[in-house]
């Protein structure tokens, strides 16, 4: 049954929403979750790729949302030459319609209920205090009593701007994305693709990650402020008739993902904001999945422990922020600087960087090894780069 | 602004770069409230399908 009154409700049931809802109900909270699509996972907005090491500490890995296990990473510069890392922990190409809703499963088990089909509309506030949220529910406007609001309503959010959070990002922190899922095929299944340059794909980049041998997710996003006069469909279509002339599009999605460093503001009172919504993405790889589910643990955490206390207010709340800038937000940060650096890099400095890993033995070559030559001639940069690499690794564990 | 709702995949871009906070998105539809729209173009220069124009 559906109550009038939670401590807790969080909006949207996405990998973010899920686990910081799990996290808060693990901790006694009461939780609402309310999802706007018909199940969680879909439309799938995403190339699915994501590491072991980065989601084992949230769900039990299970074959059932694994489309295929990722041991290489082939990197390819403009002029065409490639370099293969080998080194970089395993990875999996998820099924994210199945993944989603067994995170949203894991939830329901700690006690948080779901509503599927529930478009949230505003916040109801009482006396400028936030006290609960309005919904569309079957035909009708429902409301519902909380003390605090987790919005996870992804990187279109609104619920952030109704607090009167700032959350727009600018042309240039965004990546404009379109991405095939192609059929017919001939790929290895552990082999991950990724394409750069500015012909290619201006400020962003290519990748295929296969689903199979014969399927894969085929995509691109290129730089907001770089895709007015050629989008990325063009780009990509060019792209993939030259390089799959046979095969067939199975499913085709246009997103984008936010590249800036999380948003000045997460929380306010009565409000905290985690994914997308807050813009906690690695600005520089796009992937999404595992730093939002870390920011949502401990955006969970923090809002039980406002439950316990009663304490609701943004003084309080900000210690999902502290926590967050000290697991990841500050490397986010340093990645977002790196990123800056990336977009102006020409072709002949991306077909230096290939031929530079190509040197390196591959039990030695790694993202860090890449990042590092990458911002070479920028002490400063390359050793903040040096100590996040060594940070990110003890924290994630 | 207008929204060409064939081509628009209802993905949130648009919303994500507004600065007017002039677009509104439900699980059916995108729609853009010209009204307070201030026609910067973000959202034309962002969306990955092109479906939005001026006018």
């Amino acid at each position: 049954m559906i109550k009038d009154r939670y401590d807790v409700v969080v909006v949207g049931a996405g990998p973010a929403g899920s686990v910081a809802a799990r996290f808060a109900a693990v901790e006694g909270a009461t939780v609402l979750m309310l999802e706007r699509d018909r199940e969680p996972g879909i439309p799938v907005r995403c190339a699915e790729g994501v590491s072991h090491n980065g989601i084992e500490p949230f769900i039990d890995i299970d074959k059932r949302w694994i489309a295929s296990q990722i041991d290489i990473a082939k990197l390819t510069s403009p002029n065409g030459e490639s370099a293969f890392m080998h080194n970089n922990g395993v990875g999996y190409v998820l099924e994210r319609r199945i993944f989603d809703t067994a995170l949203c499963e894991l939830a329901a088990e700690k006690g948080v209920q779901l509503i599927t089909k529930a478009n949230v509309v505003g916040l109801i506030k009482k006396n400028d205090k936030i006290r609960g949220v309005k919904f569309r529910y079957m035909g009708e406007t429902k409301e519902v009593e909380c003390d605090l609001v987790i919005a996870a309503d992804g990187t279109e959010s609104r619920v952030g701007r109704w607090a009167g959070i700032k959350t727009a990002v600018s042309l240039r922190d965004i990546d404009t994305c379109v991405q095939y899922t192609l059929a017919g095929l001939d790929l290895k299944r552990n082999t991950c693709e990724f394409y750069f340059g500015n012909e290619v794909s201006p400020g962003g980049y290519i990748w295929i990650f296969p689903k199979s041998d014969k399927t894969a997710n085929v995509g691109i996003g290129i730089a907001g402020h770089l895709s007015h006069k050629k989008g990325p469909k063009e780009y990509l279509d060019e792209f993939v008739n030259k390089r799959f002339p046979n095969a067939t599009i199975t499913y085709t999605v246009y997103g984008s993902v936010p590249t800036s460093a999380t948003l000045k503001d997460i929380v306010k009172d009565n409000i905290m904001l985690v994914g997308d919504a807050a813009r906690q993405v690695n600005p520089i790889t796009g992937g999404g999945v595992v730093q939002v589910m870390v920011a949502a643990r401990i955006a969970g955490r923090v809002a039980a422990e406002a439950v316990k206390k009663g304490s609701f207010q943004a003084k309080f709340l900000k210690k999902y922020r502290r926590e967050w800038d000290k697991t990841l937000g500050n490397t986010q940060k340093v990645m977002h600087s790196m990123k800056e650096k990336f977009l102006f890099m020409t072709d002949e400095r991306f077909n230096n960087l290939v031929k530079f890993c190509q040197k390196i033995p591959a039990e030695k070559f790694s993202l860090k090894a890449l990042f590092t030559e990458a911002v070479k001639g920028d002490p400063k940069l390359m050793l903040d780069v040096a100590k996040s690499f060594v940070v990110s690794k003890m924290k994630l564990k | 602004m207008k929204i060409n709702h064939e081509l628009c995949d209802i993905c949130g871009t648009c919303v994500a770069v507004c600065p007017a906070d002039a677009i509104i998105v439900s699980e059916y539809k995108v729609e853009i409230d010209n009204h307070i729209c201030t026609n910067c173009l973000n959202c034309l220069k962002v969306c990955p399908i092109k479906a939005i124009r001026e006018g």
